[in-house]
C-alpha cells in the first residue's frame, strides 16, 4: 500500500522553477496538484521556492483538502519571507474558517495560528473567536490551542479580545478532548506570563480528575501535568487526590505514569499518615520497574527520574535492585544510569549480589562501562561501612587481572577508601605498589602519590618511590605535580633524615621556579615559609587530622532535588537541572521581577557549592593542604619573575571550551569581522616593522589590502612597494600611500592592483614576490602567493546552454582533474553561496548514484575561462574537482584556489 | 509544560533531512544541522539519547535506517517527545503497511506531512489512532475503509470520533461472523550465572487482541490472577463461561484449547498496564478488565511477573580454557516443561573468543556452527521437546597472539526460543465476556507461546 511520491523529488533537467510555475497555473486540477506536491518536495530537500508563492497560493482556492494542506503547508514554511503576499491568503483562510466541513474549518484556524505575520493575525481574531465556540468538538480543541499560539505571538491581543475567559469556559467542555486542549493551552500560557492566569481551584480539580477517565492518553498528560501544580490544603485533600490519580498508573503510556507519579509524590508531601505513604510506595514500584521494559530511550528517561525518586523515597525501589541490573545488550547510556542507581540501592542486605554484578561488569568491553563498575565498588565500600572489607577484596582482585585502566580506577578509588576509613586497610598498601609502574593517567598517579604521602612511615621504602616520580616532575600534569610536593613534604616531616631533605629542595626548586603554574607556586612557597621558619607548625598544618568523608557523588542537594522531582518526566529531570539553568526564553509579559533574579541567583549559588562537595570527596588529598591557605596569605613571597600570563587565557579557554561545545552559532550570522591578514613580514625580521598582506577582490577590481605595524622604537615614513615579474602580470597601478608610522601604531590600506603589466615567463606559478622599503629601514623582501580566484570576474556567469557547448567544444586534453581528499562539503547551500561569493557561478546539479555532481564557471580577464565539475557525497569528505579549459597550464593555480575557497 | 517538540526532523543516515516539521518558532529551521555536526557526525552518536546543544535540546530515535529527531527549546516533557516518536512510527507503519524506513518516507512524503499536521498541534501531541486518522486521512493507496472509491469528502462524523470518549473505535461496524483472537505472548529474561544461581528472571507478557465485532462491544476479561480471583469471590460474580473448544491449525502455531481452565493455580502480577480502552479506575476498584475495543489488532495488555516463574530451559556450561590455545566448550540444554510439548526454533549461541582459529564439535541434536561475525558457536535445534537434554561438546583452538594484555572477558551465553502452548507465568484466560446491545453470539480463540526475551546465561 505504500506510494510512490519519490518521483517528485526527481528534478528535470531544464529550469526548474519556470517549469513549475508552469505547471502550477495550468487548469488541469491533476497537474496543478503534482506541480504542489512537487514544490513540497523541492522545499522538503531544502531548495528554495518562495519565489512561486503567488502561484502556489493561487491553489489555495480548491475543494481537494489534500491539495489544500499542502498549500497550507507550503504558507506555514514561506509567509514569513513573504510578508506582503501572505496576504492574499487571508481572504481564503477566513473563507475556510467558515466552511460547512469541521475538518476545514479547523484546519484554518490551526494553520492561521502557525503563521507569524502581522497582517495574518489581525485577521485571526474574528474566526478564533467563532471557532472557540464552534458546535464541532475538532474544530474547539484545535481552537483552544490556537489561542496559546495567538498569544506566543501578540499576548496583548489575547487579553484585549477576551481569549483566555472563553479559553477557561472550554475547562467545562462536554467533550474530553476539548479539555485537554485547553488545560495545555492555559497551562503554557501561564508558564509564560507573571500574573496569574489559570489558577486552580479544588473544584477544577475535581473536574480535570473527572475528565482524565475520558481523556486519549495525551490529553492525560496535558492534565496531569497541569494539576501536578497543584497544592493540596490538607492531608486529606491530598490523598483524595491520590485516590483518584493512582489508576493511571496502569496506562501502557509511560508518558502518563510518570505525569502520574510525578502528582502523587507531589500530594505525598502533605500526606501525614505513614500507612498511607508506605502504600502509595509499594503501589509506585511495580509500574516504575515496568518503565524499565520500554524503548532504551524511554529507559533513560525512566533511569534518570528513578534516579532522582529513589533519593527522596529509598524504600520505593529497595527491594527492586534485581531488576536494575544491567543485560548484555543494553545501550551503554542504560548502563550507566542501571549502575548509578544499583549503588543507591545498595544496602547491608544485597551487597553481596551487588559485588558480584559489578565485579562481572569490570570485565566487560566498554571501558567507560568498566570504569564506572569499579568506581561503584569503591562508592559501595564508603556508603556501606560492614561491606567495606568485602568490597576492598574485590578491588584487589580486579587488581590482579591487570587490566591497566581497571588498576588505576581501583586505586583511585581505594584512595578515598582510605579517607573514610583511616588506619584499617592500610595493609593493602604494598599489593598497590606492585602496580606503581603501569599507572599513566594523572588522577591515578596523584592518587597513589597521595597514599604514598599520607602514610610514609609505613612504607620502607616511600622516599625511593616517590624518588623515581621525581625525574619526570617538571612534564608531570598540575595535579600530579601539587601531589608530589605535598607527598614530598609529608614524606620529610614524618621522616626528617637526608634523602628526604634533598628531594624536597628539589621539589620545592621546581615548584617555584621552574613552573609557570600560580596554585603550584603559591603552595610550595607556603610550604616552604612554613618549613623554614616553624617546623612543628608545619607538622601541626601538614599532617593534621582530615574530617572522613562520605559518599555523597552524584547526591542532590534537598531543594534542587525537590524542583527536580516537581518536574518529572521533563528535561529537568533528566538533565538535573532546574529548568531556568537550560531555558533561554524569557517570559513575555513584563516580568523581570526580583523575584525571577534572585531564584537564579540562588540556584547558580547552590549548584556551585554541591559542585565544591562534589570536588571534596572526590579529591581528598588536596584538602590537606587546603587548611594552611588562609592563614599564609598575607605577604606575597618574592615576586615572580613574569606573571603566567599563559595560565590565563588557557584556563578561560578550558572553562569557555566547555560551553563552545556547546554553543552553536546558528542564530546569528556566522560572519565574523573579516579574518586578520596572514603575515607576512615578521617585526622579528622586520627590525619590528611587521607587515601583513593578501591579495582581495572587490566589485570587480584587485586590491593588495596591506598591514604595517610599526613595533619598533623609531617612527617610519616615505613607504614604498614594488612587486617582481609574476605569473599573472600583477603590479601596482597606484602609489602606496602609508603616513608616518609612530612607533607603536599601524597603518592599513587598500592598494589598487593591475593585471597583465610585467609577466613572467616559463610556467604558471603562484608566487608573488614583493619589495617595501621606508627611509628609515632596508628594503625588505618577502613572498605571497597568489590565490587566483581574487581574478574572478563578475561576468563569469554562464547560460546553461552555452556552458554545456563550450564543455563540448573542448578537446578532451584540455581536461585536468584533481582529488581533495581531505575536503567535505556539508551544506550544499553554503557552499554555493560562497563559491558564488568568489565569483564562482553554480550552473547546474545532478546526482550520480550517491553522489551530487556541481557544476560550476568562472572566468578571468582576458577571457580564460574555467569550467568545473565538482563530484562528492554531501557530509563525506572527499572531493573530485575537474575542470576544463582552454588555458590548462592554469590549472594548478586554478586547484590551489578553489582549495582555499572550499576550506572556506 | 507538557509539550513535546518545537520540531521533528526524520533524517537519513548520512543526516539529509528527509521530512522535517516545524511545530513552533522558538527553533530555528537549521538546528539540525547542529544535530549533524555536533552528534552525528562525532562519537557522540548513541551515548545519550538526548542532548543539548547551545539553547536547544535534542531527543533522538533510530529507527531502521532513520534517525527522528526532537528539537525543542523548553522544558519539555521528554518521555512524551519519546512516546510520541514510537506511536508516530507505528502509525506510519500502519499507513505504508508494514516497513519504516527512508524509502517508505520518500514514497510517501505527502501523506506524512498530512498525518504531521494532525497528530501534533503547536507540540502537543493530539489523536494518534491509526483507526480513527484512516477515518479522514486517506491517500491514494491508503483506502477509507468505508468505500473503496477514494473520496474528498470525509465522514460526516469523523471529526466526533477523533475527539470522542471511545476515540479508537469508530461506529457502525458490522461483521458476519463475530470473532475474537486472544494471544498471550510472554517472553522470559533470565540472567544465570555460571553457577546456575537465577541471578534475575522476570517474565514480560502481553495480551495481544484480535477483534472482529460488529456494533460497540463491551468486553470483560478474566485471568486467573490471585487478586483478580479474590476480589471476584468477594463480589459473587456469576460463574465464569466456558470458552468453545475448537482447533484452529494455523501457518506456524497452533491455537490451544483452553486445557487449564479452572486447574485452580492462580499467580501474582507484578505490575499490569492496559492500553487506553481499559478503564482504569474500574480495574482499579474491582480488579475486572472491562473495555471497549478498537477495531482490529492491538495490545490490550502487558504484565510482569517475577515470582513463581517456570524456566523452560536449564542450560548447563562448562568451559574450559586448556593452555594459550586450546579451549573445550561442553554445553547441555535440559527443557523442563511437558514431555508432550515441544519448543520451536531453538538458537543457542556460545561466545569464543575473537583469536579463534577452528572449532570442532559433536551434538547429539540439531547442528552447530561457527560463526566467526559474531564470535559465536551457533547451535540450532528446530523442534526440541520437553523433558529432554541434548548437549553439545566443542574443541576450539586459538590463534596465539602477541597482544594479550585482556584476557577474554567471557560475554554470556544466549538462547531463543519458542514454545506454544506455555506460559512461563502459568497465566491462563479464564473467561472473555462480550456483551453488545444487539446481543449476538461470539466466538473466542485463545493461543499461548513463550518466547526468549533476554536469556542470559554467564559462563
Amino acid at each position: 500500500m505504500s506510494g510512490h511520491d519519490s518521483k517528485y523529488f526527481s528534478t528535470t533537467k531544464k529550469g526548474e522553477i519556470p517549469e513549475l510555475k508552469e505547471e502550477l497555473n495550468t487548469q488541469y486540477k491533476d497537474k496543478r496538484k503534482d506541480a504542489v506536491k512537487k514544490v513540497i518536495a523541492a522545499m522538503t530537500v531544502g531548495k528554495d521556492v518562495s519565489s512561486l508563492f503567488t502561484d502556489v497560493v493561487n491553489c489555495m482556492q480548491t475543494e481537494n483538502l489534500e491539495l489544500k494542506k499542502l498549500v497550507y503547508l507550503y504558507l506555514i514554511n514561506y509567509a514569513k519571507s513573504q510578508p506582503d503576499l501572505a496576504i492574499l491568503a487571508v481572504n481564503t483562510f477566513v473563507k475556510d474558517s467558515q466552511d460547512p466541513n469541521p475538518l476545514i474549518r479547523a484546519l484554518a484556524v490551526r494553520t492561521m495560528g502557525c503563521i507569524r505575520v502581522d497582517k495574518i493575525t489581525e485577521y485571526l481574531c474574528d474566526p478564533l473567536q467563532r471557532c472557540l465556540k464552534d458546535d464541532d468538538p475538532y474544530v474547539r480543541k484545535t481552537a483552544a490551542i490556537c489561542v496559546a499560539k495567538l498569544h506566543d505571538i501578540n499576548a496583548e491581543l489575547v487579553e484585549d479580545r477576551g481569549f483566555l475567559e472563553s479559553l477557561k469556559d472550554l475547562i467545562s467542555d462536554n467533550n474530553p478532548m476539548v479539555v485537554a486542549n485547553a488545560v495545555a493551552a492555559l497551562a503554557e500560557i501561564q508558564d509564560n506570563s507573571a500574573r496569574p492566569i489559570f489558577e486552580i481551584t479544588s473544584h477544577t480539580l475535581s473536574k480535570l480528575l473527572t475528565a482524565l477517565n475520558e481523556c486519549t492518553e495525551w490529553g492525560q498528560v496535558f492534565i496531569l501535568d497541569a494539576l501536578s501544580r497543584y497544592k493540596a490544603a490538607d492531608a486529606l485533600e491530598a490523598e483524595n487526590i491520590v485516590e483518584r490519580v493512582t489508576p493511571r498508573l496502569q496506562h501502557a503510556n509511560c508518558a502518563v505514569v510518570l505525569s502520574a507519579v510525578k502528582m502523587i509524590l507531589q500530594q505525598m508531601e502533605m500526606i501525614t499518615s505513614t500507612d498511607v505513604v508506605r502504600n502509595l510506595c509499594k503501589k509506585m514500584a511495580p509500574p516504575l520497574v515496568t518503565l524499565l521494559s520500554a524503548e532504551p530511550e524511554l529507559q533513560y528517561v525512566a533511569l534518570r527520574n528513578i534516579n532522582l525518586i529513589v533519593q527522596r523515597r529509598p524504600t520505593i525501589l529497595a527491594h527492586e535492585i534485581k531488576v536494575f541490573f544491567c543485560k548484555y545488550n543494553d545501550p551503554i547510556y542504560v548502563k550507566m544510569e542501571k549502575l548509578e542507581i544499583m549503588i543507591k540501592l545498595a544496602s547491608d542486605r544485597n551487597i553481596d549480589q551487588v559485588l558480584l554484578e559489578f565485579k562481572e561488569y569490570a570485565t566487560e568491553v566498554d571501558v567507560d562501562f568498566v570504569r564506572k563498575a569499579v568506581r561503584a565498588i569503591g562508592r559501595c565500600a564508603i556508603k556501606l561501612e560492614r561491606a567495606a572489607e568485602r568490597c576492598i577484596s574485590v578491588l584487589l582482585e580486579l587488581i590482579k587481572i591487570k587490566v591497566n585502566y581497571v588498576v588505576q580506577e581501583a586505586i583511585i578509588v581505594i584512595k578515598d577508601i582510605f579517607r573514610r576509613y583511616p588506619n584499617t586497610y592500610e595493609s593493602i598498601i604494598a599489593t598497590l605498589c606492585e602496580s606503581l609502574d603501569t599507572l599513566d593517567e594523572p588522577e591515578a598517579k596523584a592518587s597513589m602519590i597521595w597514599i604514598i604521602g599520607e602514610y610514609a612511615e609505613r612504607i620502607d621504602n616511600a622516599d625511593e618511590l616517590l624518588e623515581s616520580f621525581l625525574e619526570s616532575f617538571p612534564e608531570e600534569p598540575a595535579q600530579v605535580q601539587l601531589q608530589l610536593l605535598t607527598a614530598t613534604v609529608k614524606l620529610f616531616l614524618k621522616k626528617p633524615t637526608e634523602g628526604p631533605q634533598q628531594m624536597i629542595q628539589v621539589v620545592l626548586n621546581n615548584a617555584t621556579m621552574e613552573t609557570d603554574n600560580p596554585d603550584l607556586r603559591d603552595r610550595a612557597y607556603i610550604y616552604w615559609r612554613l618549613l623554614s621558619t616553624d617546623p612543628e607548625a608545619a607538622k601541626d598544618v601538614v599532617l593534621a587530622e582530615k574530617p572522613v568523608i562520605s559518599d555523597d557523588s552524584n547526591q542532590l542537594d534537598p531543594s534542587l532535588l525537590d524542583e527536580l522531582l516537581a518536574n518529572i518526566a521533563t528535561l529537568s529531570s533528566v538533565y538535573h537541572k532546574p529548568p531556568e539553568t537550560f531555558v533561554t526564553r524569557v517570559k513575555t509579559a513584563a516580568q523581570t521581577t526580583e523575584d525571577d533574579e534572585n531564584a537564579e541567583g540562588s540556584e547558580a549559588g547552590y549548584s556551585e557549592s554541591s559542585a565544591h562537595t562534589a570536588d571534596g570527596a572526590a579529591s581528598p588529598p588536596t584538602s590537606a593542604s587546603n587548611v594552611p591557605y588562609a592563614g599564609a596569605r598575607q605577604p606575597a613571597p618574592a615576586p615572580s619573575t613574569s606573571p603566567p600570563a599563559a595560565l590565563v587565557p588557557d584556563l578561560m579557554g578550558d572553562l569557555l571550551g566547555m560551553d563552545n561545545s556547546a554553543m552553536v552559532p546558528v542564530d546569528q550570522p556566522s560572519t565574523p569581522a573579516s579574518p586578520p591578514l596572514p603575515v607576512l613580514l615578521p617585526a622579528a625580521t622586520g627590525q619590528g616593522l611587521q607587515i601583513s598582506a593578501q591579495l582581495t577582490g572587490q566589485d570587480g577590481q584587485i586590491f593588495y589590502s596591506i598591514l604595517f605595524e610599526n613595533n619598533s622604537q623609531i617612527p617610519l615614513d616615505g613607504f614604498m612597494i614594488q612587486f617582481n615579474k609574476n605569473s599573472f602580470g600583477l603590479a601596482a597601478a597606484g602609489p602606496l600611500q602609508i603616513p608616518q608610522l609612530l612607533p607603536g601604531t599601524s597603518a592599513a590600506t587598500l592598494l589598487p592592483m593591475a593585471l597583465f603589466q610585467n609577466m613572467s615567463a616559463g610556467p604558471p606559478s603562484s608566487l608573488l614576490q614583493v619589495a617595501v622599503k621606508n627611509n628609515q629601514q632596508p628594503v625588505w623582501y618577502f613572498n605571497d602567493k597568489i590565490s587566483m580566484h581574487v581574478f574572478f570576474t563578475e561576468d563569469g556567469r554562464m547560460e546553461r546552454g552555452s556552458f554545456l557547448e563550450t564543455w563540448r567544444s573542448l578537446p578532451d586534453s584540455n581536461e585536468v582533474s584533481k582529488d581533495f581528499p581531505g575536503i567535505t562539503v556539508n551544506g550544499v547551500e553554503a557552499t554555493l553561496d560562497q563559491l558564488a561569493a568568489s565569483n564562482m557561478f553554480f550552473i547546474a546539479k545532478r546526482k550520480h548514484a550517491t553522489q551530487d555532481v556541481f557544476y560550476f564557471s568562472a572566468r578571468m580577464p582576458r577571457g580564460i575561462t574555467f569550467l568545473t565539475e565538482l563530484t562528492t557525497v554531501i557530509g563525506t569528505p572527499g572531493i573530485k574537482c575537474a575542470i576544463k579549459t582552454p588555458n590548462p597550464e592554469m590549472a594548478g593555480l586554478f586547484f590551489e584556489a578553489i582549495e582555499t575557497l572550499l576550506k572556506g | 509544560m507538557p509539550v513535546a517538540a518545537s520540531a521533528v526532523y526524520f533524517l537519513n543516515l548520512r543526516g539529509d533531512v528527509l521530512i522535517n516539521r516545524l511545530y513552533r518558532d522558538d527553533v530555528g529551521g537549521n538546528m539540525v544541522d547542529a544535530f549533524r555536526t555536533h552528534i552525528m557526525q562525532t562519537k557522540e552518536l548513541g551515548t545519550c539519547p538526548v542532548r543539548q546543544i547551545g539553547g536547544c535540546s535534542f531527543f533522538y530515535m533510530r529507527i531502521s535506517n532513520v534517525y527522528i529527531v526532537i528539537v525543542v527549546s523548553s522544558n519539555a516533557n521528554v518521555a512524551c517527545a519519546f512516546k510520541f516518536v514510537v506511536e508516530a512510527v507505528a502509525l506510519f507503519k500502519s499507513y505504508f503497511g508494514g516497513a519504516f524506513d527512508e524509502d517508505a518516507i520518500r514514497n510517501n512524503f505527502v501523506l506524512i506531512y498530512e498525518l504531521l499536521d494532525e497528530i501534533m498541534d503547536f507540540g502537543y501531541p493530539q489523536n494518534l489512532s491509526p483507526e480513527i486518522l484512516k477515518l479522514y486521512i486517506t491517500q491514494e493507496g491508503v483506502r477509507s475503509p468505508f468505500s473503496s472509491k477514494p473520496t474528498d469528502k470525509p465522514v460526516p462524523n469523523a471529526t466526533l470520533q477523533v475527539t470522542g470518549a471511545v476515540g479508537w473505535r469508530r461506529e457502525g461496524l458490522v461483521y458476519k461472523k463475530n470473532e475474537v483472537f486472544l494471544d498471550i505472548v510472554e517472553s522470559v529474561n533470565l540472567l544465570m550465572s555460571s553457577k546456575g544461581n537465577v541471578l534475575r528472571c522476570d517474565v514480560t507478557g502481553k495480551v495481544l487482541m484480535k477483534c472482529f465485532l460488529s456494533g460497540m462491544p463491551d468486553l470483560k476479561l478474566g485471568l486467573n490472577d490471585k487478586i483478580g480471583l479474590e476480589k471476584e469471590s468477594q463480589l459473587k460474580s456469576r460463574p465464569a463461561k466456558r470458552l468453545p473448544v475448537a482447533i484452529f491449525m494455523s501457518v506456524s502455531l497452533t491455537w490451544s484449547l483452553n486445557m487449564l481452565l479452572c486447574s485452580g493455580k492462580t499467580i501474582e502480577l507484578d505490575d499490569v498496564t492496559f492500553h487506553q480502552c481499559v478503564n482504569l479506575t474500574r480495574f482499579n476498584s474491582e480488579k475486572t478488565v472491562s473495555f471497549v475495543p478498537p477495531d482490529g489488532e492491538f495490545e490490550l495488555m502487558k504484565y510482569r511477573i517475577t515470582e513463581g516463574v517456570n524456566l523452560p530451559f536449564r542450560v548447563l556450561p562448562t568451559i574450559k580454557e586448556l593452555g594459550r590455545t586450546r579451549m573445550e566448550v561442553n554445553v547441555k540444554v535440559k527443557s523442563v516443561f511437558g514431555a508432550k510439548m515441544f519448543a520451536l526454533g531453538v538458537v543457542i549461541k556460545i561466545p569464543v573468543p575473537k583469536q579463534t582459529a577452528k572449532t570442532s564439535f559433536q551434538v547429539s541434536s540439531g547442528r552447530a556452527k561457527y560463526n566467526a561475525a559474531i564470535d559465536c558457536i551457533v547451535w540450532k535445534i528446530r523442534k526440541f521437546p520437553g523433558q529432554t537434554e541434548p548437549t553439545m561438546s566443542a574443541e576450539v583452538e586459538l590463534i596465539s597472539t602477541m597482544t594479550e594484555k585482556k584476557s577474554w572477558t567471557r560475554p554470556p551465553i544466549q538462547m531463543e526460543f519458542q514454545v506454544p502452548m506455555f506460559t512461563a507465568s502459568g497465566l491462563r484466560v479464564r473467561f472473555l465476556k462480550v456483551w453488545e446491545k444487539s446481543g449476538y453470539n461470539t466466538v473466542e480463540w485463545v493461543r499461548y507461546i513463550t518466547k526468549a526475551g533476554s536469556y542470559e546465561i554467564r559462563c
